[in-house]
């Protein structure tokens, strides 16, 4: 089996990982066509890589305090800066992107198979299941997520598990609405009742079967979430439930630094640049895999 | 006379993944106030000729020809004003599925008033006379309830019937009508072609009837165009059709069951020519 | 030839009308259970909340000094003995009739303390919106008419930006440029410190209650005041609105309908608003109202930075300081503002649509 350019683009796959393989080539092949995305993914890839390397990224310790160094402007020596207590503000940006890449990717894995497998359910077996389970998604959806991640904060108490916790709660229902719509798509379709004669239960039809294929709507949308997912997790740092100090997570050093606001403004303003270029990058890749995954919707 | 249209080398190339593609080849055709027919299967270019000659093909689509001529107008260096003056007013369209051609919101009143006012300056009473006369002439009973209707609340021939209306109103010179039943019952097919001839014919147009389908096109054309994959493969005079002397003509004529049948298996067209470009 | 549209007889018509009638009744009826459902889900929800926190409702009245006897006397007296089920069906009652508690940082009823801060918030939203809708639609439009250009790109950026920038920066940094920096606006707070006091709240709303005492003076003074967190709202406002819009109307472009008109040679700009917008109007309700209802989500946010005495700065102030009554009793008014839009608006797409109506 050599994976060569032919065997990935070979328009009769012998083998399911030959097929997965291949379609992951054109896809990611398409993708890069798509400047925007490709801008995106690489904001992302650097995430990645600063929160990996940050102890070597960052030029000084984001903890050590150093009073005579206090509110120094940007400069050769601090990036950055330095907040009000003589900490580099580059390296604390550095090191907070480990903060918000374990927030983001945390929420993902718990919201996205669990609003995943619900929604696959109630579309699956459809009558009260599906009444029953949506009755509650649909709860979850008409409240506001902030507000409601605010409150199961202020019951869990403060901290960054809490508020991983929370806002995972209050994501995974937009998941089930999309993986319930794609699993009402397939659950008549032909294949379907095909594998239903050969005698497959419904664990194994929704599992094997099911699930897969709500895979790349499933994937489009956690990505594009991602933003709104740090947006609400800065938030909840910049009110004080987030991450506590000393960890500089991007919104509580946001927060420390509003009343510096008009004579040392970077201490304020740079975590806000950081969240502000994530955010973008994962809209940018999350719009271009919308447009290659989902050409129904492509709005370019 | 002056001919109405005059074609010389039309190429549309719209881009794609593998590159250029040609979708219509240099084709040329010249039409006077005659009903021309225009046959082809999906993607033989023939729709993408009609909308050509209403210069609708916008970016990323490009249109070249030698000569685009519209009654002496060179329809390729009409600015974007100037062929609004002539769409409607001198060549109009009908398309295929009124269900998606009539705006849903609009009444169909309102749609054909836009029409008129488009292109005269009328007063309301004129206006609605017109309309009302206009709907009459395609055979609609109870003009006056219609008018108040919205597209979705009609049948499929009555919208088609309401197209119709709309698109001679303003009295056009030339008629482009694509695949004007192909969304239609077969029962009504024949009805709507009637009253497209009729009204053609009484005001002296031009017409354009593009379609896949052979028998409709010979019956109510005076000559016919053959297109494949882009080009035209065949010319020739309706009543001597049957005397085609291109192999895809002969071919597609082949494969039309007739009503004395006794032919085991219809004729398939081998593609040996493979793919476009 | 057989015409389908035959004038329907009196009879037949009566009883459509009465048909009509009947399902205007029933959709009205789903809409009411509808909220009340999901309104039941949220109560049960901040219930929940309410009891999974740590601290000790009764310790917080009577102290941690207090006997036994005092405890249990106090445990029995907030009901807190009965089983879990009267708990909750005690719970929806006090909601249901607006009682909320008390609030530990006000000692005032929560109710009370959330009449009086609420206006503010709705005064601040309601301008956000306007802003929002005023210029986010024709921007959604003009980037739609104008696809794959420059100018598309630029709307599409500010689009995205919206998602992207946190709106409790974005408040920081607009205060330090146009007031600190620029005095082109006022400060926090909704008016300067001069004026407080000085007008009758009738409305809770400035700008209106300003102008209902005469007082051009404080009226423009709330204005400076209003415009900056205002327009911060507006501006998240917009970006969503014109996104949404933008899709639709492409949608919209690539319908035959549209080439229909341009055939019968309609000029660019009426293809555009006279035909394409037209069906776009009612899904942009739907967008419209959850936007707003995102607004007051956001005011959360804001109110901190601009010291905007609405409910987001409650609830926030509330969290900082363990108030749970005051943080419950903000997160069920919210809730039920937000669901209430939601399910509106849903009823709102329905009606309207004149393709649902026949």
């Amino acid at each position: 089996m050599i994976i060569s350019k032919q065997w990935l683009l070979d328009d009769a796959p012998k083998s399911r990982m030959q097929a997965q393989m291949g379609r992951i080539y054109v896809v990611g092949l398409q993708l890069t066509r798509n400047p925007l995305a490709m801008i995106g993914a690489i904001i992302i890839g650097a995430l990645i890589i600063t929160a990996i390397f940050a102890p070597w990224i960052a030029t000084h310790s984001p903890i050590a305090q150093n009073l005579g160094d206090r509110l120094l402007p940007p400069s050769g020596e601090h990036w950055m800066g330095t907040d009000e207590l003589g900490r580099d503000i580059w390296s604390r940006v550095v090191f907070g992107s480990q903060i918000t890449l374990t927030i983001v990717l945390l929420v993902a894995v718990i919201a996205a198979p669990l609003g995943l497998i619900v929604g696959a359910i109630a579309g699956y077996f459809g009558g009260w299941a599906d009444r029953v389970l949506m009755g509650i998604t649909d709860i979850f959806l008409s409240m506001p997520k902030l507000i409601l991640a605010l409150a199961f904060v202020a019951a869990l108490g403060p901290g960054i598990e809490n508020a991983i916790i929370a806002i995972a709660i209050t994501s995974w229902p937009a998941y089930a609405r999309i993986a319930r719509a794609e699993t009402l798509t397939f659950r008549n379709s032909e294949f379907v009742h095909a594998i239903k004669l050969q005698g497959a239960s419904s664990t194994r039809i929704i599992a094997h079967h099911i699930l897969p294929l709500c895979t790349s709507s499933m994937i489009v949308r956690v990505t594009l979430d991602m933003a709104g997912i740090i947006l609400t997790a800065a938030g909840l740092g910049f009110i004080g439930l987030g991450a506590q100090p000393p960890l500089p997570e991007w919104g509580a050093m946001i927060s420390r630094g509003r009343v510096f606001i008009l004579d040392q403004w970077w201490v304020a303003t740079m975590p806000g640049f950081a969240i502000i270029l994530v955010s973008l990058g994962f809209c940018f890749l999350g719009d271009g895999l919308r447009d290659v995954l989902d050409p129904k919707h492509g709005s370019e | 006379m002056r001919n109405l249209l005059n074609i010389d080398n039309l190429t549309v190339t719209f881009p794609t993944n593998n590159g250029p593609v040609d979708v219509v080849k240099g084709i040329s055709l010249s039409l006077g106030r005659e009903r021309l027919g225009i046959v082809g299967e999906s993607g033989s270019g023939k729709s993408m000729t009609g909308r050509a000659i209403l210069k609708l093909i916008r970016s990323p689509g490009k249109v070249k020809a030698d000569r685009l001529e519209f009654d002496g107008i060179d329809i390729l260096s009409q600015s974007e004003r100037q062929m609004r003056s002539i769409r409607g007013a001198r060549i109009s369209m009908v398309m295929q599925d009124p269900k998606f051609s009539l705006n849903p919101v609009m009444t169909v009143g309102t749609q054909i008033a836009e029409a008129i006012k488009t292109h005269q300056k009328l007063s309301a009473q004129e206006i609605n006379d017109k309309t009302l006369a206009m709907l009459k002439s395609v055979r609609i009973e109870n003009p006056e309830r219609v008018l108040g209707l919205y597209p979705h609340e009609v049948s499929g021939g009555m919208g088609q019937r309401i197209m119709i209306a709309m698109m001679l109103v303003p009295e056009p010179d030339l008629l482009i009508a694509d695949e004007p039943t192909s969304a239609l019952d077969v029962s009504v097919q024949a009805q709507v072609l009637d009253i497209i001839d009729n009204l053609v014919t009484s005001k002296g147009m031009g017409l354009i009837l593009i379609s896949h389908d052979l028998n409709l096109v010979s019956s109510y054309c005076d000559r016919i165009l053959v297109m494949r994959a882009g080009e035209i493969v065949e010319e020739c005079v309706a009543s001597e059709l049957h005397a085609a002397k291109h192999p895809y003509t002969q071919g597609l004529l082949a494969a039309m069951p007739k009503i004395d049948e006794d032919r085991e298996w219809l004729p398939v067209f081998e593609d040996m020519s493979g793919s476009q470009t | 030839m057989n015409d389908k549209a035959a004038a329907p007889s009196l009879q037949a018509q009566l009883n459509i009308l009465a048909q009509r009638t009947w399902m205007t009744v029933i959709a009205f009826a789903k809409f009411v259970a509808t909220i009340a459902v999901t309104f039941l889900g949220l109560a049960a929800l901040t219930f929940f909340i309410g009891r999974v926190v740590p601290i000790d409702p009764v310790l917080a009245m009577v102290g941690d000094r207090a006997s036994n006897e005092v405890y249990e006397a106090a445990r029995v007296q907030m009901g807190l003995d009965r089983p879990i089920f009267v708990q909750f069906a005690n719970y929806i009652w006090d909601v249901l009739n607006g009682n909320f508690g008390m609030s530990i940082s006000t000692r005032q009823p929560v109710l009370n303390d959330l009449i009086r801060v609420f206006p503010a918030t709705l005064e601040m939203a309601t301008l956000g919106i306007i802003i929002g809708v005023v210029i986010g639609v024709p921007m959604g439009v003009t980037a739609a008419a104008h696809r794959g250009t420059w100018l598309d790109q630029i709307i599409r950026t500010v689009g995205l930006l919206g998602y992207s920038i946190p709106a409790f920066w974005l408040g920081l940094v607009g205060l330090a440029i146009f007031y600190a920096r620029l005095r082109w606006t006022g400060g926090p707070g909704r008016i300067d410190i001069f004026f407080d006091g000085l007008i009758p709240p009738v409305t809770g709303m400035m700008l209106i209650d300003t102008l209902l005492a005469g007082d051009i003076d404080v009226f423009w003074n709330a204005v400076s005041h209003l415009v900056l967190p205002a327009t911060i709202l507006g501006f998240f406002s917009l970006a969503y609105i014109a996104r949404m819009t933008r899709s639709f109307m492409l949608d919209q472009l690539s319908q035959e309908y549209v080439t229909t008109a341009r055939v019968k040679g309609v000029p660019e700009f009426l293809v555009i608003w006279r035909h394409a917008f037209k069906p776009i109007r009612i899904p942009l309700i739907t967008v419209i109202s959850l936007s707003y209802a995102g607004l007051l989500e956001g005011s959360v946010m804001i109110e901190t930075i601009f010291s905007w005495p609405g409910i987001g700065n409650y609830l926030t102030t509330a969290l900082l300081n363990a108030d749970m009554n005051a943080v419950l009793g903000s997160t069920l008014v919210i809730g039920a503002v937000f669901i209430f839009i939601n399910k509106f608006s849903d009823v709102m797409y329905r009606v309207l649509d004149p393709r649902a109506r026949s």
